[in-house]
């Protein structure tokens, strides 16, 4: 096993929320929107992160990053607490560590061209570069990941999605980074346009020892591409495992239902037997249920789930679950 | 039959792409050129400006007397021999004074056109880098602009204005300030919301995450996709501008002796509108309120340009 690059400790994010009709001195109300989450990341490594909507992963990967403040926890990339660095050491560490986003137009500055768009880290971290050294890198990059360099003075909404996330993907590479965070890269495009990125990226990835942190909702897009998958629940770990050993053997509820949702598009595969599909709503954040989050919702809840917060066990190798009943 | 594509002219038309030059793109500006060009009413009011603009920096080539230059032999006689006249050289008549309206009118059209153009740049520059910081910094340091902005927006402008005139005497420059103090304000709060709603854009995230530092992020990515807004803003200020100028002017307090204003030209001309001197209050109040229309046209063809969205 190669080296671990990110080590995420008990990392919480929290939120104030002020209620309605608030007084100025009423105590905002806390949400919180990730809880205690510990991983490990390895060089090369893709580790996927599903949830449902709103159960904190985009949350989770910012805080990682420090794009958001966490309340609680700790981050160590390659050695260093990120939390504690300066300013401008963390400006130096934004260029081993960059970001995809989900809306690929949105993410292009709407009056630049692509050149300039992807220049841009370039020119943060590299302001010394003459002109033609980065326009040559631009060109390269961009060759890199399928668009023509010519079209380099084009602007962002003369492409189309793919073309967009690819640019977009161009742009977090151009530093050479460690560590891409791709923040549900696909969910916005086509499937046909989702093989392409992501097999892009997996190519990249083999190519320069990249790490990625993936982040969808789409479980075979992850299962494709991860390494190891980590389950979310409003905001808790509720399993970490390998992708191969989460999707043949689940051992979380919460994951089995999951796995269980997902479209078979072919009538004849039978669908694996499951206890229950889900029903109801993710609990509120701001107000979540005693004891195991999931446990409103849970066919197994016992009064022990109620009472007591199960903690993440180790079962087997790479494979963490957080539950009560792993046995059942 | 023959295939539908022909795999010579195919692969010399791959070769071609490959080897192109670098493609120019179509930026949002040149989007929004081709829109205002298409506007009539836009496009017209331009060029109408633009001959106002000319005439008052070449009309004064072909004035026959100065501006400060009385002619004796009408003094007096104004309504009777001061008549817009081609063979008098007085193209548009002359004064009260018997000075040459022509070249007043020219002389005045500077002056309001320069405090139009010189005052809306100023408040409008400022306006927009106050509102982007406020609105993109955020937090307490947003409240605190914002408050002195409201601060600003409740003192009564016109009777600081006059005030400032009459401590620090009347001069144009004291004009500049006094308008000058208020009229930013309106543009702050326009761009500092502009800035809200586009501080939480994906591209603006983009930038957080690669490490560009706040201000650069500032004036690489906020101010130049406020732009619409601000031009809009801007160019309906120009009017703006010369109107609380021509007012000041108006009530005596404006721009002094020997200089003029459109503003001072109107009041003087309908200080003797009575004795039949019409031409006296035509020829300014015609240029004031072409300029006025123009800008007022320009502005909406600027916003219909801007943001086809909107519309």
């Amino acid at each position: 096993m190669s080296a671990t690059i990110l080590q995420v400790r008990d990392l919480s994010v929290t939120f104030d929320v002020s209620p309605r009709g608030a007084m100025p001195w009423t105590k905002p109300l806390k949400l919180k929107a990730v809880d205690k989450v510990s991983f490990n990341l390895n060089k090369g490594e893709t580790l996927g992160i599903v949830g449902e909507s709103g159960c904190g992963k985009s949350t989770l990967a910012r805080a990682v990053i420090r794009m958001l403040p966490a309340s609680g926890g700790s981050v160590t990339w390659m050695g260093q607490p990120i939390f504690d660095l300066s300013q401008r050491n963390m400006t130096a560490l934004r260029r081993d560590v960059q970001m995809i986003f989900q809306d690929p137009l949105a993410s292009l500055d709407p009056r630049m061209t692509i050149g300039q768009i992807v220049a841009e880290p370039l020119l943060t971290h590299m302001p010394k570069m003459s002109r033609s050294e980065r326009d040559a890198e631009v060109r390269a990059v961009l060759d890199r990941v399928g668009i023509l360099p010519s079209m380099i003075n084009r602007y962002p909404h003369e492409f189309s999605g793919g073309q967009c996330q690819r640019i977009g993907i161009a742009r977090a590479l151009i530093t050479k980074p460690d560590l891409i965070v791709c923040d549900e890269p696909v969910s916005a495009l086509d499937v046909s346009i989702q093989a392409q990125v992501i097999n892009l990226l997996m190519e990249l990835q083999s190519e320069i020892g990249l790490s990625l942190i993936f982040i969808a909702h789409d479980l075979s897009v992850v299962k494709h591409i991860s390494d190891r998958v980590m389950v979310l629940y409003l905001g808790n770990m509720v399993e970490l495992a390998e992708s191969k050993s989460l999707y043949s053997n689940a051992k979380h509820p919460y994951t089995k239902a999951l796995i269980a949702s997902v479209p078979v598009p072919d009538p004849t595969f039978a669908k694996p037997e499951i206890d229950a599909l889900l029903a109801g709503d993710l609990p509120s954040p701001i107000n979540p249920p005693s004891g195991c989050v999931f446990r409103t919702r849970c066919s197994k809840a016992t009064e022990l789930c109620a009472r007591e917060k199960p903690v993440a066990q180790s079962i087997g190798s790479d494979h963490s679950v957080a539950c009560h009943h792993i046995e059942d | 039959m023959r295939t539908v594509f022909e795999k010579d002219k195919m692969n010399a038309l791959a070769d071609n792409l490959a080897a192109m030059d670098t493609v120019k793109g179509r930026s949002l500006w040149t989007d929004a050129r081709k829109r205002y060009a298409a506007n009539r009413a836009a496009m017209v009011s331009t060029y109408v400006l633009l001959a106002v603009v000319l005439f008052s920096i070449f009309g004064g080539y072909f004035a026959q007397f100065s501006n400060e230059e009385i002619d004796w032999a009408i003094l007096g006689s104004v309504p009777e021999k001061g008549q817009p006249s081609i063979a008098s050289g007085h193209y548009f008549g002359a004064d009260e004074l018997g000075r040459d309206l022509y070249a007043r009118v020219i002389q005045g059209s500077q002056v309001s056109l320069m405090v139009g153009f010189i005052g809306a740049f100023v408040a409008v520059s400022f306006g927009t880098i106050y509102g982007a910081v406020s609105g993109y910094i955020g937090g307490r340091v947003d409240s605190v602009m914002m408050r002195l902005v409201d601060i600003l927006n409740a003192i009564p402008f016109f009777f600081v204005l006059i005030l400032l005139l009459v401590v620090f005497g009347r001069n144009i420059l004291m004009i500049f300030i006094g308008v000058g103090l208020v009229s930013w304000l309106g543009i702050a709060r326009v761009v500092r919301g502009q800035t809200l709603s586009l501080k939480n854009k994906e591209f603006i995230e983009a930038a957080r995450a690669t490490g560009v530092p706040t201000f650069t992020i500032i004036w690489r990515h906020i101010i130049p996709n406020l732009m619409g807004v601000v031009i809009v803003y801007g160019s309906l200020l120009v009017p703006d501008m010369i109107l609380a100028e021509s007012v000041i002017s108006f009530l005596g307090l404006g721009v002094q002796e020997p200089q003029t204003s459109w503003g001072v030209l109107i009041s003087e001309g309908t200080g003797t509108m009575q004795y039949g001197t019409i031409w006296q209050i035509g020829f300014p109040l015609f240029f004031f309120t072409t300029v006025l229309f123009c800008f007022f046209y320009i502005g909406d063809g600027l916003r219909d340009a801007l943001d086809p969205k909107d519309r």
